[in-house]
């Protein structure tokens, strides 16, 4: 068996996966039990859509997820683009098959590797599986019909960017890291390891398009986006908000203000990350903790805007190219 | 449940046409039959349609023209059932067949699904994996398996299913000698009736006594081995050597 | 981590290796929420809970020091953790000045109570969960899952990813070596490599054949189980009783976890 005779890493690449340990046990908890509401109504809607195929389908899709993950190839300066792949399995089967594959990568590989904890595993899920599904669904959905290249690698970059802020929220919420520090950190990272993951789920749909125009038709293009779908996206933003207002509620348990007055580490370290990136401190708002997620979401929103403006303007593009083999038209 | 009548053929295939969903037409126009308790040979060139044709015995294709019948019955929904009981079709690439965690689990699927009782899919999960030679693999999970185990395991999940008809998808690729032997030993020892695809023309001149030649999805000759096996420019003609 | 260690199973004959699964997956998860649940720098209690896991694991008879090296998999996350170093309010232990500036790093004596506090929670959760899957096969923590609640259909789905992730790995690496072996160097003075978009559209291309031909083996497994009487419903062999040296294990486990957490908070 080739697997055993090459030590390849087949672990997955994003530092997203959080072990145990640096989850408090309410918040692990929470977030089991919102997970664990969306994997029954996922398999509840997959059962429906894929019925007597669901689970061979299902099953070496996840697998398929799995062995994407370990691609990578250089970028720049030593970082490899690498591959998480819940916006690929969005765009491909829907966000519900997507949450699905998703969770048995992710439960695989905790179960087998211990990469990510097993009380961790719900949050995991949700940051990993449900934030990345979803946003990237949503994203391909609204700008596909522009430039689906320029949609996938919007929906792949975003997907992965968020969930690392995501993740730091939670770990700031459970009180084992600064949110200052690791929010700057894993933005930044996961800027660039997203880099990796939006291109190469822009290679694959193209790819994909092309080679089963009909299949790819029926899930992409024509999929209309049911209710149920909208709603689970309105919760599920929902929480976030609420993940980072309970954050920001509570009454501080690790002092995170008193540093922001003391001068000390945060300020230190912030310099130089601020400098950076200097969009990241909004005027008029005074706690720097504070100012660094408004800074987060609004870059974000810009992002998503300026991506927006540029598919729109490839869709131009994309019109007069129609001929070429790999664009199958899919027009709105 | 029909009962086998002396006349009817056990697989019946008059004039069967099939294209795959992107238009390529594998069968064209099959007519074949084997009776009860026959054992043959299907051979032809890669591409021929063996593949595609033995998918059509169990229903998992279903032909856009003409016809296919298993012991008296149609390829209708009702008989599927029954059919997949009396009909043990065992796939080319054993990674598709073996689909389960464990050896034991795989080999459990059909009885299961046939409603046994517990000590009953033991007892025959024990069985099946005995004849192939294999009695102690029950807990091993495929993947650690090689490619000739495999081989082996894919023919116990069927034969757990106690089926009168085998079909069989190329079983000696990837066997190493001995186990080729085992599996002639086997299959001689068997006494359901059988069709076999296969490259392997010498295995085709020692264990059947009929052969049928696909290529280009139609039936090019059907008759006895020794006759066909001494037209050495119809075999070449169809990208086959004798033994 | 590399694919090497996937099947960490280590097979004995071990009273650990004896037990039902369901209970060595309950036990372990209520031994990591406990490690969760112990206060921070009650350091009697996590002796208390490395000393529980050692008797574990000297019982199952597997190596200590395979399960002691793998357990440093979660280190690298510990970087995350290091800000609480100085986050936390207490008494100043040690200031660092930062060279080329005026600010200074304060380390706090809570701080480090919380650091070492979270590696020791990570550290013995990883342990726990190493030991579980060493001492059980896959296809038996498949079934614990399923006697645990989780629905059919994903534990299904999670067995069916289990097996292909071995056909669909092999086939990425040879993918992989394939791509290495044409990766040449042209003449001398021209630049190699193409852009980063060409490199990314070469492995997204590859991922979506991968995807393709995924696709195709899915319907081909569903044939083969179809062939077998699959008509949507999987159906499993029976649930094994527990018997009462499970129960009685499982009983006796969470006592012991009880009473190392009261104790924590007595302390
Ligand atoms: N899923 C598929 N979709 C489209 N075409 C297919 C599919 N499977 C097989 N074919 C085509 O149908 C024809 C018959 O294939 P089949 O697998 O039946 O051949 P075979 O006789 O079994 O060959 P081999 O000896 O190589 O196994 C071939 O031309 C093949 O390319
Ligand atoms: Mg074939």
């Amino acid at each position: 068996m080739l697997f055993s005779q090459f030590h390849i890493p087949f672990a997955a690449p994003e530092a997203m996966h959080i072990p145990d340990g640096f989850l408090s046990a309410p918040v692990a908890i929470a977030m089991w039990v919102i997970t664990a509401a969306f994997v029954v109504l996922a398999v509840r809607r997959a059962s429906r859509e894929f019925d007597e195929r669901m689970v061979p389908l299902m099953g070496v899709l996840a697998a398929f997820i799995f062995a994407a993950q370990a691609f990578n190839f250089p970028v720049a300066g030593g970082t490899s683009g690498h591959f998480l792949g819940g916006a690929l399995a969005a765009i491909l089967l829907g966000p519900w098959a997507g949450l699905l594959i998703m969770t048995a990568v992710i439960a695989l590989q905790a179960l087998i590797f211990q990469d990510g904890g097993l009380l961790a595993m719900g949050a995991n899920i949700f940051v990993m599986g449900i934030v990345t599904v979803w946003i990237g669904y949503f994203v391909y959905q609204a700008m596909a019909r522009f430039n689906r290249y320029a949609a996938a690698f919007i929906a792949g970059w975003l997907s992965v960017f968020v969930a690392a802020v995501m993740a730091s929220f939670l770990l700031a919420l459970s009180g084992t890291a600064s949110l200052g520090v690791v929010l700057a950190a894993m933005a930044t990272v996961h800027a660039f390891i997203g880099v990796g993951e939006g291109l190469i789920t822009a290679g694959a749909v193209a790819l994909v398009a092309a080679a089963l125009p009909e299949m790819y038709g029926r899930q992409v293009s024509g999929r209309k986006t049911d209710r149920g779908t909208f709603i689970a996206g309105g919760v599920i933003l929902a929480l976030a908000v609420g993940v980072m207002a309970v954050f920001f509620a509570s009454p501080s348990p690790d002092g995170l203000e008193r540093v922001a007055e003391d001068k000390g580490f945060l300020g230190a370290a912030q310099g130089p990350l601020y400098e950076l990136a200097p969009d990241y401190v909004v005027p008029g708002v005074t706690n720097e903790t504070l100012a660094a997620v408004l800074a987060v979401i609004l870059g974000t929103l810009l992002l998503f805007a300026v991506g927006y403006g540029i598919a729109r303007a490839l869709r131009r593009r994309s019109r007069r190219l129609a001929e070429t083999p790999v664009v199958v038209t899919d027009s709105p | 449940m029909t009962e086998i009548n002396g006349d009817e053929p056990v697989l019946h295939v008059h004039d069967l046409r099939y294209a795959y969903p992107d238009g390529r037409e594998a069968l064209n126009g099959v007519t074949m039959h084997v009776n009860h308790g026959e054992k043959v040979a299907l051979v032809g060139p890669n591409g021929a349609g063996k593949s595609t044709l033995m998918l059509h015995f169990n229903g998992i294709l279903k032909g856009n023209a003409g016809q296919v019948r298993v012991d008296g019955m149609d390829l209708v929904k009702e008989n599927l059932g029954v059919i997949r009981a009396k009909v043990g079709l065992v796939f080319q690439n054993p990674d598709d067949q073996l689909f389960s965690t464990t050896v034991f689990e795989d080999v459990a699927f059909g009885p299961l699904h046939m409603g046994f009782s517990s000590e009953e899919v033991h007892h025959r999960v024990h069985d099946a994996l005995e004849k192939v030679g294999i009695g102690d693999f029950a807990p091993r999970m495929p993947h650690h398996l090689s490619v000739g185990e495999r081989k082996r395991v894919a023919m116990a999940t069927v034969l757990a299913m106690g089926p009168s008809i085998l079909v069989l998808d190329e079983p000696t690729a990837g066997l190493d000698p001995r186990g080729r032997r085992s599996l002639i030993n086997l299959l001689r020892s068997l006494d359901a009736t059988m069709l076999v695809s296969t490259h392997d023309m010498p295995l085709v001149g020692e264990l059947f006594e009929r052969m049928i030649v696909l290529d280009g999805g139609q039936v090019v000759a059907d008759g006895p081995t020794a006759e066909i096996m001494a037209n050495p420019e119809l075999l070449e003609a169809h990208g086959l050597e004798a033994p | 981590m590399h694919i090497h260690v996937l099947d960490q199973y280590r097979h004995a004959d071990s009273p650990v290796h004896r037990l039902d699964p369901r209970v060595k997956l309950v036990s372990a998860l209520f031994f990591i929420l406990a490690c969760a649940l112990t206060p921070d720098g009650a350091w009697p209690a996590f002796v208390a809970l490395a000393l529980l896991w050692l008797a574990v694991t000297l019982m199952a008879d597997v190596s200590l020091t395979l399960l002691l090296r793998r357990g440093l998999i979660a280190l690298p996350f510990m970087l995350a953790a290091v800000t609480v170093l100085f986050t936390i309010a207490g008494a100043p232990l040690l200031t660092i000045p930062l060279p080329f500036s005026d600010h200074t790093l304060v380390i706090t004596d809570n701080g480090v109570i919380r650091f070492f506090t979270i590696m020791l929670k990570s550290w013995l959760s990883v342990l726990m969960a190493l030991l579980l899957s060493a001492t059980t096969t896959f296809p038996d923590i498949l079934r614990a899952l399923r006697g645990i609640g989780v629905p059919n259909v994903l534990v299904g789905v999670i067995g069916f990813m289990y097996r292909y992730m071995f056909v669909l790995g092999d086939e990425v690496l040879r993918l992989m070596r394939a791509r290495e072996a044409r990766m040449a160097w042209g003449p001398p003075g021209q630049k190699h490599g193409g852009t980063v978009i060409w490199r990314a559209r070469i492995v997204g291309g590859m991922v979506g054949s991968l995807f393709v031909r995924s696709l195709d083996r899915s319907d081909r497994v569903y044939n083969a189980m179809v062939s077998r009487g699959y008509t949507g419903e999987i159906v499993w062999p029976d649930k094994p009783a527990l018997h009462f040296p499970d129960i009685a294990w499982a009983g006796g486990f969470a006592v012991v976890l009880i009473t190392i957490e009261l104790w924590a908070r007595l302390l």
